[in-house]
């Protein structure tokens, strides 16, 4: 059984929504704002226009709740631990319940709901756009959104064709570990008895073999790849272009939207 | 486009090549090299490991520069580092191991890598993606990813990649060395109709003498220089100096010449089926 078999890169799920046919630059911009507004908004109008607006991308984006439970389950016990450090240190308002010292009040309840609510809203909002976009367009959009630092010599050719090739070799490269994996046991390896250091020790095995084939395989690629005539990005052109349609006007016209609502609502 | 090609595809004289290295004089890879290949052959470069052959191959497209002498590949100096960028535009270079010549995250992207470092217009890359991918039968796999192929796709997409640029020289560098059996014929098959069809001149390096037999010309290197060349009946008549440098002969030309040594006469046969009809001929005969 291949032990790595069911690894995936990233969460894409494929599908045409209107979400998944956004372009991957004003999806990620999107996400940017998004981030943005959610620090804007303190009662509860504002916050309920970012839920409204959350879950309605959500449906419009058709992708099952499953997913995005599961995207929370990361960043679960941060929100717990927000959730109770607000309920108890942050004072003012109605008490509603008092043990000893410990108080529960107005404020604090308040609180609690809306930084918990922040952190959700960001961490759903970002899984949706990985949920939404796969990575090759996502590089791309970064690659595009980024060019214009090429001004101030950032390589971002050089960046996103790394990342793009990076993406290209994962599933080589764990392909290869798993091979390396049952070689090495079977000659009699032990790879997951004893403590940390011990186990820590014992990837030694995998990971010089693993290096010393990555090595070699981005040297024949280099080869491989000036003979097919690369020779930086000037002067490239690309097969995958992005265009904006109509679909991202309405994103751009919903951003706006938010905007003016928190704007009208914010306390 | 249409370019009038020079009658010989390569064309090198006193050609020598030798790895830089910091401890001793370095010795010569390739020595003293005098070659020509013509326009639109079929040619197969035979030798075994470290006989200098894959070094011929990073030379003849100027991923390697030559130590000394002169070598012209379509018309192109490939010791000069401007040119070499020409010669890349007309020859186009499948190496032995397939996962590490693809680029491209799907088999679409790969083959366009070419294409793109080429500063291709977009519009134009698709319709020869498409005639590329079409050449060597993968249009189906045009969105599939690398990894999900077997060796031979995998080559075959290389092949795709290169044909995208519409080439006149193919070198395949040992391109059959990790496949089996199965897979080997069919980049080969591949290779042939290509030559046939399209009129390209292939240079195949390898060492399985199997895959010669259908060549134009057929050049054995050993120890950097050539020691045979000519037609597949002309190296293959000479089993026993093959054999004296360590490299294989087919099984038709092995088993004629032990028929030989042993007072049987027979003509030179090179194919099984060949073979095959002589061994009849022969047993009706007593």
């Amino acid at each position: 059984m291949n032990v790595l078999q069911n690894f995936a890169i990233g969460q894409y799920v494929p599908g045409r929504s209107f979400v998944h046919l956004l372009d991957p630059r004003s999806k990620l911009l999107f996400v940017l704002a998004f981030a943005i507004l959610v620090f804007l908004a303190n009662n509860w109008q504002t916050y309920t226009v970012l839920v409204v607006f959350t879950l309605s991308a959500v449906a419009v984006a058709r992708i099952s709740p499953g997913y995005l439970v599961r995207s929370l389950k990361p960043v679960w016990f941060l929100i717990l631990l927000t959730i109770i450090l607000h309920l108890l240190s942050t004072k003012g308002g109605a008490v509603y319940f008092s043990w000893g010292w410990l108080t529960i009040e107005e404020q604090g309840v308040k609180q609690a709901v809306f930084i918990s609510l922040r952190l959700t809203l960001l961490v759903l909002i970002s899984s949706l756009l990985t949920l939404t976009t796969s990575p090759l367009d996502l590089t791309d959009g970064m690659e595009r959104l980024l060019s214009p630092l090429k001004k101030i010599k950032v390589p971002v050719h050089e960046i996103s064709l790394m990342l793009s090739i990076a993406l290209r070799f994962i599933p080589t490269l764990l392909e290869e570990t798993d091979k390396i994996i049952k070689a090495q046991m079977a000659r009699g390896a032990d790879l997951d008895s004893g403590n940390l250091l011990k186990r820590a020790k014992n990837l030694v095995p995998i990971t010089v073999p693993l290096f010393i084939s990555a090595f070699r395989r981005a040297e024949e690629l280099a080869w491989a790849m000036e003979a097919r005539g690369y020779r930086g990005g000037s002067g490239r052109t690309r097969l995958r272009q992005l265009r904006f349609s109509w679909r991202d006007a309405v994103a751009a016209l919903m951003i706006l939207l938010i905007l003016g609502l928190l704007g009208w609502w914010r306390a | 486009m249409s370019i009038v090609m020079p009658e010989t595809a390569v064309v090198s004289k006193h050609l020598a090549f030798g790895y830089q290295t910091d401890q001793e004089p370095r010795s010569l890879v390739i020595k003293d090299l005098d070659l020509e290949i013509e326009t639109g052959l079929f040619v197969s470069i035979m030798g075994h490991n470290g006989s200098g052959k894959s070094t011929l191959a990073k030379l003849l497209n100027g991923l390697l520069t030559p130590s000394q002498g002169v070598l012209v590949v379509c018309g192109f100096d490939a010791s000069n580092n401007e040119t070499v960028w020409e010669i890349r535009h007309h020859v186009g270079m499948v190496f032995q191991n397939p996962d590490n010549q693809i680029v491209g995250p799907t088999v679409e992207d790969d083959v366009a890598f070419g294409l793109e470092n080429r500063g291709v217009p977009p519009e134009e890359m698709r319709v020869r993606i498409d005639e590329a991918l079409q050449s060597v039968h993968m249009q189906s796999f045009s969105q599939a990813q690398p990894h999900r192929l077997s060796g031979g796709q995998k080559q075959r997409v290389a092949i795709a990649g290169i044909m995208a640029i519409r080439p006149s020289v193919i070198i395949l560098d040992e391109a059959t060395a990790m496949l089996d059996p199965m897979a080997r014929k069919e980049v080969m098959a591949l290779a042939h109709r290509l030559h046939r069809e399209e009129g390209i001149t292939v240079i195949n390096i390898t060492h399985f003498p199997e895959e010669t037999l259908h060549s134009d010309r057929i050049i054995v290197m050993h120890d950097g220089k050539v020691v045979l060349d000519g037609t597949p009946a002309a190296v293959f008549a000479e089993a026993e100096r093959l054999q004296a440098i360590g490299l294989d002969v087919p099984l038709a030309v092995r088993l004629r010449q032990a028929l030989v040594s042993n007072g049987v006469a027979m003509p030179l046969v090179l194919e099984r089926e060949e073979l095959v009809r002589e061994l009849c001929k022969l047993l009706s005969k007593t």
